[in-house]
């Protein structure tokens, strides 16, 4: 295995791009690095990218934040800007493993890792998060529902690389929260995670977006859950309706963390809770 | 397999050392320097024995490459202590009783520092959340919190 830390994106896509062997892209390795170790994969490459330094800030933007790949749990936690403004997302991130995961962990990693239990991407995907994907010849935006296409399966093309993961400006009046459940209290996978992003007009709820995980082989957009509480001011019915919508939408395996009868009674409880959180964050009366 | 050569920081020492690209900073560590205070429970960066600093962010040692440690600041438990002189939460683990076989002690004291470093008072909770990434299998964690609540009140002490 050869070992590279490049200095710019496009060094590291043009790395990408010319080796013929198997290529891993290295953020926090707290995936990637457990895979070496297993004898899971055998890289002929691994690109550190963690010493390109737009991919080591946050930046706030016209549009909203800009969060480099390589910024871990714990920098993330650490900015008050992204705490205010996008609470259910930084959670979701700083729930990932323990203190010294988080000094590592990233967003994108947890994106690219591809597992449909990642904590952090039902919340970028509730928020309306895009990833910069980067590629030799041009970049895009990808909506994060769109990366994540099978367990440990991604949409990116052989040379790209996720260099960023941008979320929206947030308007006045919006919240966003997202729970998981676990047998334990901490350091655990999630049996069912949900996601709630929401803006609120003259107390009504104008506009949502929900996510689901752990119940499908990717992160969820239920569009049926968000439309459920649309137009309501999260009353009961609407609640109802939203449990209703995500245990719908579930699609689950029945394993050691729980059955799939358990996973889509789950969703829906979760579903309510994280609906009333974002809510109240979002100055919502009832 | 191509060595890889890093000159780093251990312990506020300049260190120099050639590993293969994909040797984890761990087997570095134990291994090249000789600092066999770091431990490998896992491997896996679940139980915390390995537990460091990387750049003042704490880490674990295994779920880190020894190429990535160039021109970084490594912290070890070897750096805890000012010569014979034991820091406060080493003091208080040996007066607690706070370890029997010793193997997660090192992990637990690192974990420990970073904790009080950023908060210097922290409630009960907040000291076994921040140590939930440690694991222990003979204390039962009571007394490693009991510990790092002393030596906190220590530390307090100390900078008034």
């Amino acid at each position: 295995m050869r070992y590279e830390s490049p200095k710019t994106t496009k060094e590291a896509v043009t790395l990408l791009s010319k080796e013929k062997g198997k290529t891993f892209v290295l953020a926090g390795g707290t995936d990637l690095l457990v895979k070496l170790r297993m004898d899971m994969i055998e890289p002929d490459l691994m690109i550190d990218i963690k010493r390109i330094p737009a991919m080591n800030e946050i930046n706030k933007t016209a549009t909203g934040f800009k969060i480099g790949a390589a910024v871990s749990g714990r920098q993330l936690g650490a900015s008050k800007a992204l705490a205010k403004a996008w609470p259910g997302v930084v959670e979701a991130t700083n729930l990932i493993g323990s203190d010294q995961i988080q000094g590592r962990c990233t967003m994108v990693g947890n994106l690219c890792n591809a597992s449909p239990a990642a904590d952090s991407v039902p919340a970028m995907i509730a928020a309306g998060a895009k990833a910069v994907v980067v590629g030799k010849a041009k970049r895009r935006a990808v909506a994060v529902e769109n990366i994540v296409t099978g367990p440990g399966q991604t949409s990116l093309a052989k040379g790209e690389i996720i260099e960023a993961i941008t979320l929206p400006k947030r308007p006045a009046k919006s919240g966003d929260a997202y729970l998981r459940f676990i047998p334990r209290t901490e350091m655990d996978i999630a049996v069912v995670g949900v996601a709630v992003s929401l803006t609120c007009k003259r107390g009504v709820i104008d506009s949502a977006r929900v996510s689901l995980g752990a119940v499908a082989p990717t992160p969820l957009l239920v569009k049926e859950a968000a439309a459920a509480i649309i137009g309501t001011k999260l009353d009961k019915e609407a609640l109802e309706n939203l449990a209703a919508a995500c245990s719908a939408a579930c699609n689950p395996i029945d394993d050691k963390r729980g059955t799939v009868e358990y996973r889509v009674r789950v969703a829906g409880v979760l579903a309510k809770r994280a609906a009333n959180i974002a809510f109240e964050r979002a100055g919502g009366k009832k | 397999m191509t060595g890889v050569h890093v000159s780093t920081s251990i312990n506020g020492d300049p260190v120099e050392y050639v590993c293969p690209a994909d040797e984890s900073l761990l087997d570095v560590l134990r291994d090249r320097v000789g600092l066999t205070g770091v431990k490998e429970g896992c491997g896996t960066g679940d139980c915390g024995a390995c537990s460091i600093t990387l750049d003042g962010a704490l880490v674990c040692a295994c779920l880190v490459l020894g190429a990535e440690a160039e021109g970084r600041k490594v912290t070890t438990i070897e750096g805890m202590g000012d010569g014979e002189k034991l820091h406060p939460l080493q003091r208080q683990f040996i007066d607690n009783a706070a370890l029997q076989c010793g193997v997660c002690t090192p992990g637990f004291l690192i974990a420990a520092k970073s904790l009080l470093d950023e908060n210097p008072d922290p409630t009960v909770e907040e000291i076994r959340y921040a140590l939930a990434g440690n694991l222990c299998r003979c204390t039962g964690y009571d007394k490693i919190v009991r510990a790092v609540q002393a030596a906190a009140k220590d530390l307090r002490r100390q900078k008034k």
